[in-house]
């Protein structure tokens, strides 16, 4: 392959050596590479070394509370969707130490905090991910408070990203306008092709630095063919989606039925266990807990995912705001498509259906908008024969 | 609940002075809850040097008089003796803190509180005469005000360190009430139930114990009891739908936390159903 002027807007094609050489120039500028593998029976995030610690010809099969890892019939290195991490892990971690300090006399001194967080590069994320993080940006960055530890993690990724060619049982990315082709927030995106039994992978930059890389890896420019291939594996996924919401007029629709039988309903199958906010890319809340050791000498300020399912998460003085089920899942899912457009400017929900599938009762938040739709046209019709009469 | 107690005070005022006395007591257990003191070996000297250990039969022979701070409780009221001395170790105690599945719910041996006693005690023993015990087993607050439940079977030693630097710094114990799936979600461990089908109790499951079983990839033994409202018959019915027997479910109810109302509630139906089956 020879080298070639690489422009942002140009297709180039690289194979698995290509790709294999991308990982390593990434770990010798000193980034920690994170990707898919497989742990325990599922795809999930964590350190990769080579292209070998992905899960190569591995496929997820996801449906309300089920996802189950199955063979492929090809060697693809991307041939499933998203699993129960996301890489909120890596930039808003589940556990993080905020500040720690020593008792000093009758004060105390704050310590120094321990080395900053390795630089990331994200492999293969996908479209409904880079939309999740650019939500996570508006609410950690854009407001009047910066999150310092979100920024100095955040401004050090490099993102690598993948389009889906396949959509799993649980997606509806489609509907959330949030894929499955990755428009923009990574530095490089790739599209996984296959030509004569051959993985190769059509290349796009995104920014600078992903030019820049791509220009120390083997490629040549992709042929018309090839080109083809990009939006035809793309509306591939398109055809597959396995979920639909209908998000016309989704904000009014919620608000006006804040008193709907439904949420009883749905109440009675939620277990408030948590599992959708801890899955969801975009879900941020934490709570705040402050420690001692037992001298009292040395305390320690955490701040831990938390999630609006919990009791104490509402709790004020006298008790909790929202003690019943229902008023959490309520809360919840209007929050997530409804009041977040008005505190953000976008959707909290980016139709990853990891909240479907990892819902141990297998609650679907599009059957549940369905549902609040079906019984707010009742409703309504009922309403305007009412007014008929 | 019964007995008077007066509102506990914080430990750090006079924590200069003298240090705040502390006694373990044992009630119908295994002695597994009050050993994690022991077993807590990093921490054991600034333990000691934070409270006198005033009453420790499992530590030391020494036997300190009472009044005592902080009292640490394990074991559930199982016999007419114990129902008394419940009420002295309450008079005795400024701060009193249960410890383990037997004095928060009753243990594993509540799964007699079901079952007819006497017919026990007669096929057991070979003087039955001598036996004298309760119908049931209880947990502690059934008898006297509890001012902190700490959960388990066994209890998290770092949990019970947690509430014992808290109650010498004079500041609330950072012990979460809901469900075991967030602990196992912070931790990135996958869903058993969901990626593998294996029946967890984790989602109606009390947190504390820090996710140990899916860890292991197995799925959650309940041994912290109900979390904070659990929805237990939507779990249960999830369980049969994964093709779970009546019995199964009723077993896996009643283990440590058998008496744990929220537990027991849903375990008498599913038993009920097995019966008749
Ligand atoms: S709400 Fe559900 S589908 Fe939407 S982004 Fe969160 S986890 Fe994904
Ligand atoms: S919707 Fe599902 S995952 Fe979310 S709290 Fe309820 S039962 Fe748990």
């Amino acid at each position: 392959m020879s080298q070639q002027e690489t422009d942002l807007e140009q297709l180039n094609v690289f194979d698995l050596s290509g790709f294999a050489k991308l990982i390593t120039l990434l770990q010798e500028k000193g980034y920690t590479t994170v990707g898919p593998t497989v742990e325990e029976g599922a795809i999930v995030y964590d350190e990769i070394d080579s292209i070998e610690d992905l899960p190569i010809g591995l496929t997820d099969e996801q449906a309300g509370g089920k996802y189950e890892l199955r063979k492929r019939n090809d060697h693809a290195l991307f041939g499933y969707v998203v699993g129960p991490h996301s890489w909120k892990k890596f930039l808003n971690p589940a556990g993080l130490r905020l500040w720690q300090a020593r008792r000093n006399g009758r004060s105390f001194e704050v310590l120094e905090q321990e080395a900053p967080a390795p630089s990331y590069a994200f492999i293969g994320a996908r479209a409904c991910e880079l939309n999740a993080i650019a939500i996570q940006d508006r609410v950690f960055l854009k407001g009047s408070f910066v999150d310092s530890d979100y920024a100095g993690r955040r401004q050090n990724i490099f993102v690598v990203a993948v389009n889906c060619g396949q959509a799993g049982g649980t997606c509806f990315c489609d509907s959330m306008n949030a894929g499955p082709k990755a428009k923009s927030g990574y530095d490089l995106v790739l599209t996984e092709i296959k030509a004569q039994k051959r993985n190769l992978f059509v290349v796009e930059a995104g920014s600078e630095a992903g030019a820049n890389l791509l220009h120390e890896v083997p490629h040549e420019p992709a042929t018309e063919k090839q080109m083809a291939r990009v939006s035809e594996v793309v509306s591939d996924a398109v055809a597959q989606m396995g979920r639909q919401l209908d998000t016309r007029d989704l904000q009014s629709l919620l608000y006006r039925n804040s008193g709907n039988g439904r949420w009883n309903e749905v109440a009675e199958r939620c277990l408030a266990c948590a599992n959708c906010t801890m899955v969801c890319p975009t879900c941020f809340c934490s709570t705040v807990e402050d420690t001692t050791d037992l001298t009292g000498e040395h305390a320690e300020r955490w701040r831990l995912w938390d999630s609006c399912f919990t009791q104490e998460f509402s709790y004020v003085h006298g008790g909790s705001v929202r003690s019943s089920i229902s008023a959490r899942y309520r809360q919840w899912i209007t929050h997530k498509l409804a009041s977040w457009v008005d505190q953000f400017g976008s959707s909290g929900c980016v139709g990853c259906g990891r909240c479907i599938t990892w819902c141990p009762v297998g609650i679907d938040i599009t059957e549940e908008i369905a549902a609040l739709r079906e019984a707010d046209s009742g409703l309504s019709s009922i309403l305007r024969t009412e007014e008929k009469e | 609940m019964a007995g008077k107690v007066e509102k506990p005070v914080p430990a750090q005022t006079s924590r200069r002075a003298a240090k705040p006395k502390l006694a373990v007591w044992k009630f119908a257990s295994c002695d597994g809850c009050q050993l994690s003191l022991l077993d807590c070996e990093d921490e054991l000297l600034s333990v000691a040097a934070g409270v006198e250990i005033a009453n420790f039969p499992e530590a030391s022979r020494a036997v300190i008089k009472g009044p005592y701070d902080l009292s640490l409780v394990e074991g559930s009221i199982t016999t007419p003796h114990d129902a008394e001395r419940i009420h002295q170790v309450r008079r005795a105690s400024r701060f009193l803190v249960t410890i383990g599945a037997c004095a928060t719910s009753g243990g594993v041996q509540a799964l007699r509180n079901f079952q007819d006693v006497n017919e026990f005690i007669s096929i057991v023993y070979a003087s039955p005469h001598h036996i004298s015990t309760l119908k049931k087993s209880t947990p502690i607050d059934e008898h006297v005000t509890v001012d902190f439940e700490l959960r388990g079977c066994p209890i998290n030693k770092m949990q019970l360190v947690e509430v014992l630097s808290a109650y010498l710094n004079g500041r609330k114990p950072n012990i979460a009430r809901h469900s075991m799936c967030i602990d196992c979600k912070r931790a990135g461990v996958s869903c058993v139930m969901v990626s593998q089908g294996t029946p967890c109790l984790g989602p109606i499951t009390h947190s504390g114990c820090g996710a140990l079983c899916p860890r292991y990839n197995r799925g959650c033994y309940g041994c912290f009891g109900p979390m904070e409202n659990p929805n237990v018959p939507s779990l249960c019915e999830r369980w049969a739908a994964m093709g779970h027997a009546d019995v199964e479910i009723y077993r896996a109810l009643s283990t440590f936390n058998v008496n744990a109302e929220a537990f027991r509630k849903e375990s008498s139906l599913y038993e009920k159903a097995g019966d008749s089956e």
